[in-house]
């Protein structure tokens, strides 16, 4: 892991409207590890992984992502980050394979890079069908896809597994796992689960941090209590 | 950190160069108006079939001049608002919009493609509607004022697409986005209607085809010119959360 943390949050605030749906949230993640976020619906854990995508501005405190600071260098951190959330981003007329070569333009990619990743994903078969046919399966292998493209070095990965087989969870664990190398924010409901991927684990409650610990020091039954 | 042996790398400058972002997101909205038209079609039935109301509306088979530049440009401007309304609803509906805004291009980019979608997609419609015009109302022959029209229906299909890109990313973030493109676009429209339609008045004249006023012509391409300035400058603020 590198000296320089690959996120560093500091105080980090956001509100929708009335609502905070980010207070007071302090965390560093070291370049290279995996921080998994637990919380209960609404605890602002995707509205986190949309800060640190650059798609929601931090109104309070502090972020620097990949050692830029957000929002004055977001720019900086586009292209760098995959993100991999509820919504598959694509669009659903186009196949698997017109919506990948259309992002790998946008990222100036080589067609190349997408049929080694159809092949990887076993989605050679079905890469000309419009997304729109695809199980939901199929399509959240599609969205991985997408997600690392561009081989960004910092992955957001919303509940990466859902809809996903055990087959299918092997096969795109050398894409988003920790054998990726990769730095990773995972936000996950299954406490032994994500404990098993951490290296540092969060849990949000009503937007605030409730538990910020290494994985090695916890255990399923304190990440429950968050639930309660 | 690395998944394959080699980290992949944008080029340098990427960032700096809009047009090339800009013709993989204008042969994506290509692509997907032809995989599953939504726009065209909805704006050529509705041009055609106003074209008819009228006929049978105003009780007469021929107009000219004035009543002709107008009933053609404010079926147009209306059909427009239809292909504006429709123009960021597959980024919005398939989450499209936040892939483009992870993607590390100039967010203008996406202002330029979307505006030169809707510029072709007029294009195509006033293939079709000009034609079903000159059958259903027009008095005079259309062959002596083709020349001109096309010219004053490219400006004023800038001017359609720079604002309606602009109110178009306005709305699309809003709940009432129906509401709003006519409400915000037609007003600021008004100026270039006025002008297209003083330019293409003389072209339909009953008495044949007159002289093109290069006044009107001149009004018209000045409000493209601010008008696209002031899009260009202010879009990226649009698209901010």
């Amino acid at each position: 892991m590198d000296a320089q943390p690959a996120i560093e949050l500091r105080g980090l605030g956001r509100r929708y409207g009335e609502r905070a749906a980010l207070d007071d949230v302090t965390v560093t993640v070291p370049t290279g590890a995996t921080l998994v976020v637990f919380g209960p619906n609404g605890a602002g854990k995707s509205t986190l992984l949309r800060v640190l995508a650059t798609l929601l501005r931090p109104q309070e405190g502090t972020a620097t992502v990949l050692g830029e600071p957000l929002p004055d260098r977001d720019w900086a951190v586009r292209g760098r980050v995959g993100l991999l959330a509820h919504e598959a981003l694509l669009y659903r007329d186009l196949s698997a394979r017109e919506n990948l070569r259309f992002h790998a333009r946008l990222h100036k990619l080589p067609a190349a890079r997408i049929e080694e990743l159809l092949e990887r994903t076993r989605l050679a078969g079905r890469a000309d069908d419009p997304v729109r046919t695809l199980s939901r399966g199929l399509l959240q292998r599609v969205a991985v896809c997408r997600t690392v493209l561009h081989d960004p070095p910092l992955l957001l990965l919303d509940e990466p597994r859902a809809n996903l087989d055990p087959a299918a969870a092997e096969l795109i664990e050398p894409l988003i796992g920790r054998a990726s190398g990769r730095t990773r924010v995972i936000t996950s409901h299954d406490p032994a689960g994500g404990l098993a991927e951490a290296d540092l684990a969060l849990g949000l409650r009503d937007g605030r941090v409730a538990l910020l610990a290494p994985a090695g020091e916890l255990d399923a039954g304190a990440i429950e209590e968050l639930y309660r | 950190m690395k998944e394959n042996g080699t980290r992949l790398r944008w080029p340098r400058g990427h960032l700096r160069h809009p047009m090339r972002p800009s013709m993989a997101l204008l042969r994506k909205d290509l692509l997907l108006e032809r995989r599953a038209p939504e726009a065209v079609p909805a704006m050529l039935l509705f041009t055609v079939t106003t074209f008819v109301l009228f006929h049978f509306g105003l009780g007469r088979d021929e107009v000219a001049g004035r009543l002709a530049a107008g009933v053609l440009l404010v079926t147009l401007l209306f059909a427009a608002i239809l292909g504006i309304n429709r123009l960021f609803v597959s980024e919005q509906e398939e989450g499209g919009f936040d892939g483009v805004l992870l993607a590390p291009i100039d967010r203008t980019a996406l202002f330029v493609a979307k505006a030169c979608a809707l510029f072709l997609f007029l294009a195509l419609v006033e293939l079709v509607a000009v034609a079903a015009f000159s059958i259903l109302l027009l008095g005079p022959s259309p062959w002596p004022a083709l020349p001109g029209l096309i010219l004053v229906l490219a400006l004023l299909n800038v001017a359609l697409a720079v604002v309606g890109t602009l109110v178009s990313a306005l709305a699309i973030r809003t709940r009432a986005r129906d509401l709003i493109v006519p409400i915000v676009a037609l007003p600021m429209l008004v100026p270039a209607l006025i002008a297209a339609a003083r330019a293409s008045a003389p072209l339909l004249a009953a008495d044949g085809a007159g002289a093109l006023p290069t006044k009107w012509l001149a009004v018209l391409a000045l409000y493209d010119l601010v008008f696209g300035l002031l899009a260009y400058a202010v879009f990226d603020f649009l698209l901010e959360d």
